[in-house]
């Protein structure tokens, strides 16, 4: 697909579809389409749900035609076309790979995974070429994730890995989804990680826990109070491997209400990513750690 | 002040719905029927955004703790105050002590039930709707329990006025076991077959048990799609697409075995081919269809589905006329 899609869901939504294919360049451009769209205020748009290669608008018919919409989005995509940056905020992600609660939960859902004689880490390192579970998890956490989509239940953040998609790590989903996964649980599926908001049903690899929470409905921690979840399109998060000695003293923290997440404010320049992707991340981090 | 008695099989707190946080996976919740709601404040004289109680197939026993005007809207049931019956539709007084007992729903599927003053529950980002997947919202982000207790909001100076004023019967919609919806096709439907498509749009399709506020999973034919690599990202299965926005209302096709219909506690995202929207006019009559409802589909163009939202807020013009409330308060109407 060369050209943006413009559909109809229904008589107040619109769908704009970019690409069939992952793609960061066109996910940066859909980030500041949509951060556009936002500043604009477009009269009779009620919210706009930027996703990994497309956009959903949802808007008051009433106040403006579908068709006056496509035109408006059509003449904020060309104002767009040079984003030249994005807000974006690297967040470190502390988190407990090979654990006992992801791993017990693979045991209960055996008979619906693809090879259950191991652990869902080890399936996920051997199906990518990886030897060693220390060489895969330092791979795994060497580079930032792009936080490309929010959604499917509150909190819910597509993240993906920013290297050139031949430098992906990819994994199926389960052959049958579980019915049920932990809370904070760290899972891999396609070529995106998550990290599941509240327990419930999935079909994602399990290979480790977040130790810091996602979703926060009870407005427990004061980086979450009044905005319920922690992630923003456009974010980077950084995966950190931790011990369960610091899993637990993070536990206890955000038992207490007391845990501050680290979150770094950036400006993030989509165009020089893209020029060379390796060296751009490498600054950034220079850059926050002197935030 | 209300009493919940007894809790009724599902019973949530619900207002028109929170919207402006879909990015964050925030779905809208609200009241399903959303036409049945918003009569049933305007006839107790509350803004049509006031919260009420969304009634699930079996209702519930209350008890009033202050003076009050109530009305139940939607599906059929039995509505008793202090052991007398009492028409639906209408708005009733009540006084302290009173006890209003709801029975099962017998055609339809949802009740709803409105209080001047409406339900004073906390508002989250600019609703009192319960979303109970994400245990957000409502009272404490769940469905009622016995021994809850609810705060009424201030009671609406015009209410009296309205006692005994009742909506035109031939307003009132009525539910059925047997239903065509209209239904905007698009989005993924460009992967599908171009029989399965058509297929879709002879079928007749059947309401799952597996039909909640989060949506219905219909019975039907399966779809094939066109042949052709998979997209990067996307999966592996056909029915994959790179993960996209859902619009409330529309249909996804998981592994082309079912039709999955999106309701009000959607889940906002995900990876599913998407084939369409059913139009936001035909969603009260969804709202009200029980497992085993027969629903048909019928394709239609954008100025159909347009034409057919302005018949409904013109139907709801002349519920607010025949009650004699005047002002034209109806934008909020999602």
């Amino acid at each position: 697909m060369s050209t943006t899609r413009y559909d109809y869901g229904g008589d107040e939504y619109l769908l704009v579809m970019f690409d069939e294919a992952m793609d960061l360049a066109t996910n940066f451009k859909i980030q500041a389409v949509c951060q556009e769209i936002k500043h604009r205020n477009v009269a009779g748009v009620i919210e706009t749900c930027p996703a990994n290669a497309s956009y959903l608008v949802h808007f008051r018919p009433e106040v403006l035609h579908p068709n006056q919409l496509i035109d408006e989005l059509k003449d904020i995509e060309k104002a767009v076309q040079h984003a030249d940056s994005l807000r974006s905020r690297l967040v470190d992600i502390p988190v407990l790979f090979d654990d006992p609660w992801t791993q017990e939960c693979a045991q209960r859902f055996a008979d619906r995974h693809q090879d259950p004689s191991v652990s869902n880490l080890e399936y996920l390192m051997r199906i990518n070429g990886y030897s060693s579970k220390e060489e895969f998890i330092t791979a795994y956490c060497d580079t930032p994730y792009w936080v490309s989509m929010v959604g499917f239940v509150p909190g819910t953040a597509w993240c993906y890995r920013m290297v050139s998609p031949d430098r992906a790590i990819q994994a199926p989903k389960y052959i049958r989804p579980r019915t049920d996964t932990p809370e904070r649980a760290v899972a891999h599926g396609g070529v995106f990680l998550c990290i599941y908001p509240v327990r419930g049903p999935g079909g994602y690899q399990m290979i480790g826990m977040s130790a810091v929470p996602v979703y926060d409905p009870e407005e427990h921690l004061p980086d979450l109070r009044g905005r319920y979840i922690l992630a923003d399109a456009g974010d980077r998060w950084q995966f950190r491997p931790i011990d369960m000695n610091e899993y637990n003293d993070i536990r206890a923290q955000v038992e207490a209400g007391t845990y501050r997440y680290r979150i770094i404010e950036q400006a993030f320049h989509p165009n020089t990513y893209l020029e060379d992707p390796a060296r751009y991340l490498k600054r950034l981090q220079e850059e926050a750690k002197h935030a | 002040m209300l009493k919940v008695i007894e809790p009724g099989l599902l019973t949530t707190v619900q207002d028109l719905g929170r919207f402006g946080w879909y990015h964050i996976g925030m779905p809208p919740s609200g009241a399903m029927d959303n036409f049945a709601f918003r009569v049933g404040n305007l006839l107790v004289g509350n803004d049509e955004n006031a919260a009420g109680l969304e009634i699930t197939y079996v209702g519930p026993k209350l008890e009033v703790q202050q003076d009050a005007l109530i009305a139940v809207t939607g599906g059929d049931l039995s509505l008793q105050i202090n052991n007398r019956p009492a028409l639906l539709w209408q708005a009733h007084r009540v006084t302290f002590g009173d006890r209003i007992s709801l029975g099962s729903v017998t055609r339809g599927a949802r009740a709803y039930f409105c209080i001047t003053g409406g339900l004073n529950v906390p508002l989250l980002l600019g609703s009192r709707s319960t979303y109970m997947l994400g245990r957000f919202g409502g009272l404490e982000g769940r469905k009622l329990q016995g021994g809850d207790h609810l705060q009424l909001g201030p009671r609406p100076p015009s209410s009296e006025a309205l006692l005994g004023r009742a909506v035109d019967r031939a307003l009132i919609p009525v539910p059925s076991k047997d239903l065509e919806v209209r239904i905007v096709m698009g989005m993924c439907n460009y992967r599908v077959k171009d029989e399965s498509l058509a297929d879709f749009l002879d079928a007749t399709w059947e309401v799952s048990t597996e039909a909640d506020r989060i949506g219905y999973r219909l019975k039907g034919p399966t779809f094939q799609f066109k042949p052709g690599e998979q997209p990067f990202g996307a999966g592996a299965d056909p029915s994959n697409v790179v993960d996209l926005g859902y619009p409330v209302g529309s249909i996804q096709i998981p592994g082309g075995l079912e039709a999955i219909l999106l309701l009000n506690d959607a889940v906002t995202g995900g990876g599913y081919t998407t084939i369409g929207t059913v139009i936001k006019a035909d969603l009260d009559r969804v709202a009200q269809a029980s497992p085993g409802s027969k629903v048909r589909f019928r394709a239609v163009g954008i100025e159909e589905a347009l034409q057919a939202r302005r018949a409904r807020e013109a139907r709801l013009a002349q519920v607010r006329l025949a009650l004699g409330i005047f002002d034209l308060a109806g934008e909020l109407g999602q």
